[in-house]
C-alpha cells in the first residue's frame, strides 16, 4: 500500500495560542519577542501584525516605530514544543502515528485512515476545520511523501491534496526552501537564479551534488519518494491496539459497554489466532473536548477471554466521565504473553493454582477490591515463627524448601505476641497458670520447652522458649518466655498462638 | 414439596425399620430413598469417600450417609480458642477435599491462620489463597464470587454476621458449582436462621496421652452438629489422629436413683 502523509503547518502557533487564552487581544497586532544581542527581536507575529509589515527577524523597536499599537509578549522557551505535543496527542483521533515537526508543524502518517471519513478531501477538511475552530491558523496538505506534504502545506497555493505519484509535478513551481534545506543552500540557489524547483530538478545529479552537497539530493529524493523517510510518533506504537470511531459522541454507560464489547471481541479474536493472551489492557476514551479518560485492568494469567476481560472493565466503567461525549475508543494491550489454547483446556476444572477460573476470579477480586488484599504464602528457610513463611509474589511462585512439620505449631497465631502474667515453678518448667485478657487459665498439661534462637544476622534480641500448654478447660495455647530465667528478671512471658 | 420428601425419607427409617419387611419392600424403599436423594441434589463426588473415611462415625448423620459437598456449612464459635478448634476441624475435612489438586480460598478480616500449621493437618498451605477484607459486604461478595468458581476445592469465610438472604445467595451459588463452603462465625450477635445445610459448634476438649503419659496429646473436640438438613443432628466427642476422626470412649458413671420416693 502506498503511504500517505499529512503535514500540518501552524502559521502563527504561539500567537494563536495567546489569542486563545486572551480573546480580548483579537483585533490587535501581536508579536512575541526575545532578547538577542542586547536587542529585542521579534520571533513570531500574528496575521494582523504580519499584514502591517512586521516579520520575524525584525527588531521590536523598528516594529513599534511603524505600528504604534503593537502588543508584545516575551517568548517562553519550549512553549512551541509543548503546544505541539498537546496538539499531536489530540490528533491521535485521526491516526495512531503522529509526529512533531519542530518548530511549527505536525506530521501524520495517515495510511489507510482517510477512507473512514469518506474521502481524503473530507478527512483533510475535517482536520483543518477543527483546528481552525480552536483558533489556530493552519494549512494542511496530503501527499505520498513527508517531503512533498511539508512543501505543499507551506508553499503550495490551493491544491493541497497531491494524488498518488504526482509529487514531481506538485513540486515544480515551489521555491527551493520547500525542500527543507539549510539556509546557506537556499541562499546559494537563490543567488544562482534557481528560484523554483523546476529550474534544477532535471539537472544532472552529479552536478547538483558537486555544487550543493549531498543534502539537496537527499531532500529531493525524499520529497519524490525515492528515499524512505521515517517519522517518530509521539506515542510509541502499541502492537496490540484496536480503535473504534463513533459517528455520534457517546455519553451513556450502555454505549461505552457496547463499544468495549466490540473492541474486546476483535482483539480477542486476534489473540486466539496468534495464540496469545493479554496481561494488561487499557481503554482510552477520547472525548470531544480533547481530554482522555483511561481505565486499566490487569490479569494474573494471560487471557484472551473477552467475557472475562469485559467483566474486569465493567467495574471501572463508572469511573469514566464522558462529559460532552466520547468520539473515539482505543483498546490497547501493552503486556501480551504466549497462551496456548490447548493448555487452556488442560487448565480448566481441577487444576489447582493453574485453573483458569481461579485466575479469573482473583482478577475480578483484585480489580474490584484491590490486589493487595490477596495473599498466598510459601515456606521460608527460617525457624523464627514470624519469618517461617513469606508472601508469594505470583500465583505460581514456589520455593525450594518444604514446610517444616517436625514440631507442633498453632493453627491460629497472633500477629504480635501479647504479654501475659505467669506463675511458673522451677526454671525451665512450664508455667502453672497464666492470666490472659483478665482470665486466669490453670495449666493441666504442657509440652516443651522448644528453644528458638534469634537469627542474629537479621535481628538482635533474646531467644524464645516455647511451651505447648493445655488448660483445665481443654483450650490449647502456645506460650513462650523470652530470655533466660535470671535474678534480674529480664525475661517476659508471652502468648503467641492457639492450637486447634 | 420439600416437606413431603422429608417425610418420605424419615418414614422408612423410623416407623417401618423395626418391622420385619419383606425383601421386595425393602428394595423399593431403598430405591425410593435413592431417588429422593437425587431430587434433593445430593450427589456423591470423587472427594466424598475420602471425606467419609476422615469423618468416620459422623457420616451417618448426613443424608445418604455421606458428607454433603457442594453445600454451605456454618460454624458457630465463641472466642479465639473455639475459633482455633473450629479451624482445626475444618482443616481436617479440607485435607481430603484438596486431594484432587483443587485450590482453596480463605476469606477473613485479618490474617490469623499460621500457614505452616496447616501442613500438620495434611493440607498444602501454598495452595490456599488468603483474602483479607474489612467490609462484610465485600467479604460476602468475594465469597459468593469464589463459590461460583468451579475449579476450587473449598471456600472458607470468616464472616461474623450472616443474614438469611446472604446465606441463601451463597447456598444457591454452590448448588451450581458444587464447591464446598465453610463459614466461621466467631461471636455472632445473633444466631439467626440461615439457609446453610449444616450448623456446627466445635469446642476444645482436654486431650489425653496414651497410657497416661505427661504432655499434650492429639487434638480433641466436642463436635456439636446443631442442625443438618434432612439428617440427624448429633453430638460427639472425637479425637483427630493420623488424618481421621475417632470416637472417644469414656466410661461414664450414670448416677442411679437409689431411693424410691414414697408419698
Amino acid at each position: 500500500m502506498r503511504k500517505r502523509f499529512v503535514s500540518v503547518w501552524f502559521r502563527h502557533l504561539t500567537t494563536d495560542w495567546l489569542l486563545r487564552r486572551q480573546p480580548e487581544l483579537k483585533n490587535l497586532p501581536i508579536v512575541i519577542v526575545t532578547k538577542d544581542h542586547g536587542r529585542m527581536m521579534v520571533t513570531a507575529a500574528n496575521a494582523l501584525a504580519q499584514k502591517q509589515g512586521v516579520d520575524t527577524t525584525i527588531a521590536l523597536a523598528d516594529a513599534r516605530a511603524f505600528i504604534p499599537n503593537l502588543q508584545y509578549f516575551d517568548e517562553e522557551p519550549e512553549r512551541a514544543a509543548r503546544l505541539l505535543a498537546g496538539l499531536a496527542e489530540w490528533c491521535i483521533r485521526y491516526t495512531p502515528i503522529v509526529a512533531i515537526d519542530l518548530p511549527d508543524g505536525l506530521l501524520l502518517d495517515v495510511t489507510g485512515c482517510p477512507h473512514l471519513w469518506g474521502s481524503e478531501q473530507a478527512y483533510l477538511a475535517d482536520i483543518t476545520k477543527r483546528l481552525n475552530n480552536f483558533g489556530y491558523h493552519t494549512s494542511c496538505a496530503m501527499a505520498d511523501t513527508v517531503g512533498t506534504a511539508w512543501a505543499v502545506a507551506r508553499y503550495g497555493s490551493n491544491h493541497l491534496i497531491i494524488e498518488t505519484g504526482n509529487q514531481f509535478t506538485a513540486l515544480l513551481t515551489l521555491p527551493p526552501a520547500a525542500l527543507r534545506l539549510q539556509a546557506t543552500t537556499t541562499e546559494r540557489l537563490e543567488k544562482l537564479g534557481l528560484r523554483q524547483i523546476q529550474h534544477f530538478i532535471n539537472m544532472q545529479r552529479t552536478a547538483l551534488r558537486r555544487r550543493f552537497g549531498k543534502e539537496l539530493l537527499q531532500r529531493l529524493n525524499q520529497a519524490l519518494g525515492f528515499e524512505e523517510e521515517n517519522i517518530e510518533p509521539v506515542i510509541p506504537l502499541v502492537l496490540y491496539q484496536e480503535r473504534l470511531h463513533c459517528l455520534e459522541p457517546i455519553v451513556s454507560a450502555t454505549g461505552i459497554e457496547i463499544a468495549l464489547q466490540r473492541l474486546l471481541d476483535t482483539l480477542c479474536n486476534r489473540f486466539l489466532k496468534e495464540e496469545k493472551g493479554l496481561r494488561k489492557a487499557l481503554l482510552k476514551c477520547l472525548r470531544v473536548d480533547g481530554k482522555i479518560n483511561t481505565i486499566v485492568i490487569g490479569t494474573n494469567r494471560p487471557s484472551s477471554n473477552s467475557k472475562h476481560l469485559f467483566k474486569l472493565f465493567e467495574d471501572k466503567i463508572a469511573s469514566i466521565e464522558p462529559a460532552l461525549g466520547i468520539e473515539l475508543f482505543i483498546l490497547e494491550a501493552p503486556i501480551v504473553e504466549e497462551l496456548s489454547p490447548v493448555q487452556e483446556k488442560l487448565f480448566q476444572g481441577n487444576a489447582g493454582l493453574n485453573d483458569t477460573g481461579l485466575a479469573e476470579l482473583l482478577d475480578r477480586i483484585g480489580g474490584k477490591l484491590g490486589s493487595h488484599h490477596i495473599h498466598r504464602y510459601v515456606p521460608a528457610e527460617h525457624y523464627w515463627p514470624e519469618r517461617s513463611f513469606k508472601q508469594a509474589a505470583t500465583l505460581h511462585e514456589e520455593t525450594g524448601t518444604g514446610w517444616k512439620v517436625e514440631k507442633p505449631r498453632p493453627l491460629q497465631i497472633l500477629s504480635k505476641p501479647e504479654p501475659i502474667d505467669v506463675t511458673a515453678p522451677v526454671p525451665d518448667y512450664p508455667p502453672m497458670n497464666f492470666r490472659y485478657k483478665g482470665k486466669l487459665h490453670s495449666i493441666a498439661k504442657a509440652d516443651g520447652p522448644e528453644r528458638i534462637e534469634q537469627e542474629w544476622w537479621l535481628q538482635q534480641g533474646q531467644h524464645r522458649d516455647y511451651y505447648y500448654v493445655e488448660d483445665t478447660e481443654g483450650h490449647r495455647y502456645w506460650l513462650f518466655r523470652s530470655g533466660h530465667y535470671d535474678m534480674a528478671k529480664s525475661y517476659q512471658w508471652f502468648i503467641h498462638g492457639f492450637f486447634a | 414439596m420439600v416437606f413431603l420428601l422429608k417425610y418420605l425419607v424419615i418414614l422408612p427409617q423410623t416407623k417401618y425399620q423395626s418391622l420385619s419387611m419383606n425383601p421386595t419392600k425393602a428394595a423399593i424403599f431403598a430405591k425410593l430413598q435413592k431417588e429422593i436423594l437425587s431430587l434433593q441434589d445430593i450427589k456423591k463426588s470423587v472427594n466424598n469417600n475420602a471425606i467419609d473415611t476422615t469423618i468416620g462415625p459422623l457420616k451417618n448423620s448426613f443424608p445418604g450417609n455421606t458428607f454433603p459437598v457442594g453445600a454451605i456449612h456454618e460454624f458457630i464459635a465463641a472466642g479465639r480458642e473455639d475459633a482455633a478448634s473450629t479451624t482445626g476441624f475444618i482443616a481436617s475435612i479440607l485435607a481430603p477435599l484438596m486431594q484432587h489438586a483443587g485450590a482453596v480460598i480463605w476469606i477473613g478480616s485479618v490474617h490469623s491462620v499460621f500457614p505452616p500449621a496447616l501442613k500438620l493437618f495434611g493440607l498444602v498451605p501454598d495452595k490456599i489463597i488468603f483474602i483479607n477484607l474489612q467490609k462484610e459486604t465485600a467479604m460476602l461478595w468475594a465469597m459468593e464470587e469464589a463459590l461460583k468458581c468451579e475449579g476450587l476445592a473449598a471456600v472458607i469465610g470468616e464472616i461474623k454476621e450472616l443474614s438469611f438472604t446472604a446465606s441463601r445467595r451463597l447456598q444457591l451459588a454452590v448448588e451450581q458449582s458444587r464447591v464446598t463452603g465453610f463459614i466461621i462465625r466467631n461471636n455472632p450477635r445473633t444466631i439467626n436462621t440461615t439457609a446453610c445445610v449444616t450448623r456446627w459448634k466445635i469446642t476444645a476438649l482436654s486431650s489425653e496421652m496414651e497410657d497416661g503419659l505427661p504432655g499434650v496429646g492429639f487434638p480433641r473436640w466436642n463436635v456439636d452438629l446443631l442442625k443438618v438438613r434432612n439428617g440427624n443432628p448429633g453430638k460427639w466427642q472425637i479425637e483427630f489422629k493420623a488424618g481421621s476422626f475417632r470416637y472417644i470412649y469414656k466410661t461414664t458413671v450414670i448416677p442411679q436413683q437409689l431411693h424410691q420416693k414414697t408419698g
